[in-house]
């Protein structure tokens, strides 16, 4: 029952967030807001116990969600292919550079502030 | 043999074959991930991905019929973007407290992955509408198609790039962030979820819950940096 409470929590957060994308015309996707309003929606404690009954499950599995739109792609290869080797060149570059950029900058800024920050284990492999 | 290709013909054309095809798959592919202990070139969405497709291609299913039973899967995206808020409430006060470094991480990280992007596809004479369409490639997929239709690229293109830089992400940042020293499973997540987006976050929640939680605060400011910064941004060029 809580799973099936959280499931229509979240659902309800991403059909208000679809709403207000369309109705103002907003930049930003209706499931991003969902997250928005559901961050507002947590303050309330009613709701943490189901929406975490939810959350937990379908974070654990997010690596599923993403394989019908994998399979579309691998489908549509023939539009990458024109590009050839560039094209597989500028992505596997600019990703690492991003990945880098981000993580030094992180380890740079982080700092020694680190009452909240030992706790995070460091064991296992990423 | 005949009665074999009615059945398949009647399977093929309901919805129930790319549902249990994409669960069969995904299910193997995740065990025998667990069973290697999570090594990054063993990513579940990788190979779900390639056997598939070579599922499709060799029974000459069209990718339509395959997604009238995936798109119950893909589904579930939108809810899962939600879902996202209660790692993020769960560490509240950790972000909050760490706010400066992870804005100017997902800032900088950001615009480096996209302009590096865009520069070197420059450099290299990709067309206008390919760069374009490479802009939004470490923003989620259906977001990505979204910006790169405002900035004249292609969508279908934008939402490969997308998924591309999601899987060379999850499959390769292990390795750099062993050589590059960056050892916090919090760094390691964000870093994942800013230049990898949803792929990326997926590999980080596998791995630990901290990398995982920080992966989807990541996750989250790209697609609010981007939405906001891109289109106003190409308009300069």
């Amino acid at each position: 029952m809580e799973l099936l409470k959280g499931l229509t929590l979240l659902l309800l957060c991403q059909t208000a967030g679809e709403l207000l994308s369309r109705a103002f015309a907003l930049p930003l996707p209706g499931p991003v807001l969902g997250l928005l309003l559901m961050l507002v929606l947590l303050r309330w404690p009613l709701v943490r116990q189901p929406v975490e009954a939810a959350a937990t499950p379908l974070l654990a599995h997010l690596s599923l969600l993403f394989v019908p739109v994998g399979v579309g792609v691998v489908a549509h290869l023939g539009l990458i292919s024109q590009y050839g080797l560039r094209m597989l060149v500028v992505l596997v570059l600019s990703t690492w550079v991003g990945l880098l950029v981000t993580g030094l900058v992180l380890k740079a800024m982080w700092g020694r502030d680190d009452a909240a920050g030992e706790a995070e284990g460091e064991g296992a492999p990423a | 043999m005949t009665d074999f290709v009615n059945l398949w013909v009647y399977l093929s054309a309901t919805p129930l074959f790319g549902l249990t095809a994409t669960l069969t798959v995904y299910v193997l592919a995740a065990t025998l991930s667990a069973w290697l202990q999570h090594p990054p070139w063993a990513n579940p969405v990788l190979w779900s991905v390639l056997a598939l497709a070579l599922l499709l291609w060799s029974t000459g299913t069209a990718y339509p019929v395959y997604f009238s039973g995936a798109q119950f899967i893909h589904f579930l995206l939108g809810p899962a973007v939600v879902a996202l808020a209660w790692p993020l409430w769960q560490r509240r006060a950790q972000l909050r407290a760490r706010a400066p470094a992870l804005l100017a991480a997902a800032l900088l990280g950001g615009a480096t992955a996209s302009g590096s992007a865009v520069a070197l596809g420059w450099a290299l004479g990709l067309p206008l509408e390919v760069l374009a369409s490479l802009a939004p490639k470490s923003v989620t997929a259906p977001v990505a198609m979204g910006i790169a239709t405002q900035l004249g690229g292609i969508p279908a293109l934008a939402a490969a790039f997308a998924v591309l830089t999601g899987l060379v992400g999850a499959t390769t940042a292990k390795f750099l962030f062993d050589r590059a020293g960056v050892t916090r499973m919090a760094q390691r997540g964000f870093a994942l979820g800013t230049a990898a987006h949803g792929i990326g976050a997926a590999r980080a929640l596998q791995v630990h819950p901290d990398a995982g939680a920080y992966a989807a605060l990541a996750l989250g400011l790209q697609v609010l940096l981007a939405a906001l910064l891109l289109p106003p941004l190409a308009r300069l060029f």
